[in-house]
């Protein structure tokens, strides 16, 4: 019997996500993937993969899973109330599922974004290389239900449970934008209005992109009538023709015709894609050189998280049947569990 | 495609994200800066660099994309600067080695806008579809949406401006039309421009083992339908072609 995990109720946007498809923008087709992929480097890391995982992103909230083999599942990015079989269960840590029981993942308490990712991977079939759903460009679709999504075995499935330290990125906070080829279409003062403004989420956000607001006037670009539509990269700043920017998300369109301020580097494009709805961000304009610097591959950005896993030391008082449990030592910390 | 020849439009390079080298050589879509930008990626393209990773003409510039964990930026803008340093004097675009014969029913339910985009462009409706179907017409640009291709350049008398407030629902398959350009919808879409007609092609077909069929350079022919013959060229019955035809060319 293969491995399978069934959605008993989905969320409204559950969809499995990993690094997406590089080097089609030339035909059209944003990267896409998840949009925090330090979730998935996190994942990663609880597991010791070499490489960035699939997993299934959470919109907002969860939904009602089971397994069909025995399986750990990470659970990292935005953290969300989780219940297996009732009882309360951490974030960003491993979880050991059997067949028979009930995860339950219900809302974000803060951020947008949550994952759970099966440590033995999941195995439905890739398009165009990427096992990603890319709702705007019709590839793939949305977690419904009563499917079932293959998954590969776990490899070590009584391995003890370990947790990570997340990366703080759930709250908003300084975000970095490195110049663009539409830059200097902002006159200084302009620029210098957009670095000092504070914004909030608006209302349209998705994984396309997350809409700012703020308090003060629109900002213009200067002269852009009759501009070619031109190439979009994922991070960009773009000013619509109201002047309220737009940060570019994995799934964005690749050309536009709108002018973009500037570029927000990969390392904080996590605080944008999980910017709450009271959260602020404000912008910070480095150099190019500056920003190539921060630049971190996949694999950088695992041996990083990996810095952050620990054992997961479990509260006696949690453990029901702790006489089964031998205390090595007599050593037991407090409350260890990454609650959020 | 002819026009009047004219230089090598100047470039910049310019930075597109931590993974991206941008060169532009104008920032309106005239045929010299299109020219410049497809002789380039010809060019870049032609010599297999493997620090480059993606290689993506636009309507007035090129993308050229690489792996920050191993490549420079440095190297890149090389890579670049002797490329332009080849791309010779001559500004005519390459000639097509392809071209695709494309249904489309124009007018009526499949093209709302036609009357008032042919207003617009000074011609009758019958006088419109004829200038589109006797244009030297090239994919000119994929992109915004999977597969979808910018086309043209319409003749002087197309430069029309987009519209003030967005149609907020234009089918897949809708033909639309602004600035010297066609545009052909693979989905559902909002869009500024005119939707003149209709096509059962879809540029985008994932489960097909070319799920992008067009490419940069292929030659459009557009052949008028009436509404019942789209009808029964519908994307579904005919694995999205919608009688469309590829015809390869010396």
């Amino acid at each position: 019997m293969t491995a399978a995990l069934r959605i008993r109720r989905a969320g409204p946007q559950m969809t499995v996500q990993d690094m997406g498809r590089p080097a089609l923008t030339g035909q059209g087709l944003a990267t896409g993937g998840a949009a925090d992929l330090v979730a998935l480097a996190e994942a990663a890391a609880l597991f010791s993969l070499g490489q960035m995982p699939a997993a299934i992103e959470m919109a907002g909230m969860g939904g009602d899973i089971s397994v069909s083999q025995p399986t750990r599942i990470a659970l990292t990015g935005a953290p969300m109330r989780a219940k297996l079989d009732g009882k309360d269960i951490g974030w960003n840590q491993t979880h050991l599922l059997m067949p028979g029981q009930r995860l339950v993942i219900g809302g974000a308490i803060s951020g947008v974004y949550g994952y759970l990712t099966p440590a033995g991977g999941i195995a439905t079939e890739p398009l165009l290389g990427s096992r990603s759903a890319h709702l705007v460009g019709n590839l793939g679709s949305a977690l419904a239900a009563d499917q079932e999504i293959a998954l590969g075995p776990d490899p070590l499935p009584a391995a003890p449970p370990v947790r990570v330290s997340p990366d703080a990125r759930f709250s908003g906070g300084a975000v970095r934008i490195m110049p663009g080829p539409q830059t200097g279409l902002f006159d200084g003062a302009e620029l210098d209005r957009f670095l000092a403004a504070s914004f909030q989420r608006g209302s349209a956000a998705n994984r396309q992109g997350v809409r700012l607001e703020h308090g003060g006037a629109p900002f213009q670009p200067g002269e852009v009538a009759g501009l070619a539509s031109d190439f979009i990269a994922v991070g960009d700043v773009q000013m619509t023709g109201d002047g309220v920017p737009y940060v570019l998300l994995s799934e964005c369109q690749t050309m536009g015709g709108y002018p973009r301020i500037g570029t927000v580097v990969g390392a904080d494009l996590p605080l944008i894609a999980q910017l709450p709805l009271r959260g602020r961000i404000r912008f910070t304009l480095i150099s190019v050189e500056e920003a190539d610097r921060l630049y971190r591959s996949p694999a950088q950005m695992i041996a990083e998280a990996k810095t952050r896993v620990a054992p997961l030391v479990r509260d006696p008082s949690e453990i029901s049947d702790l006489l089964g449990y031998q205390l090595i030592g007599g050593v037991v910390s407090g409350r260890d569990e990454e609650e959020y | 495609m002819t026009g009047p020849k004219a230089q090598t439009p100047a470039h910049e390079i310019l930075p597109l994200g931590q993974d991206g080298v941008l060169v532009r050589f104008g920032r309106k879509p005239d045929l010299s800066a299109l020219s410049a930008a497809q002789r380039f990626q010809a060019v870049i393209a032609g010599k297999q660099h493997s620090e480059i990773t993606e290689v993506a003409p636009s309507l007035a510039s090129v993308l050229l994309r690489f792996d920050p964990g191993t490549t420079p930026r440095a190297r890149i803008k090389v890579i670049a600067q002797n490329a332009l340093a080849e791309l010779g004097p001559n500004v005519d675009l390459p000639a097509p080695t392809r071209r695709w014969h494309l249904p489309v029913a124009f007018g009526d339910d499949t093209g709302p806008q036609l009357a008032e985009a042919a207003a617009l462009a000074g011609l009758t409706q019958e006088a419109a579809v004829r200038q589109m179907v006797e244009a030297d017409l090239r994919v000119l640009a994929i992109g915004f949406a999977p597969g979808q291709p910018y086309i043209g350049l319409l003749p002087d008398n197309w430069n029309l401006p987009r519209l003030s407030q967005l149609t907020p629902k234009v089918p897949a398959g809708a033909l639309v039309v602004a600035v010297h350009q066609l545009v052909l919808f693979c989905n559902d879409s909002t869009t500024g421009w005119r939707q003149i007609g209709q096509t059962g092609f879809r540029p985008f077909w994932p489960r097909s083992s070319t799920p992008f069929r067009l490419e940069i350079g292929d030659a459009i022919r557009i052949e008028p339908i009436s509404q019942t013959d789209l009808a029964a060229l519908g994307p579904e019955a005919t694995d999205g072609l919608g009688g469309a035809r590829l015809e390869a060319l010396a």
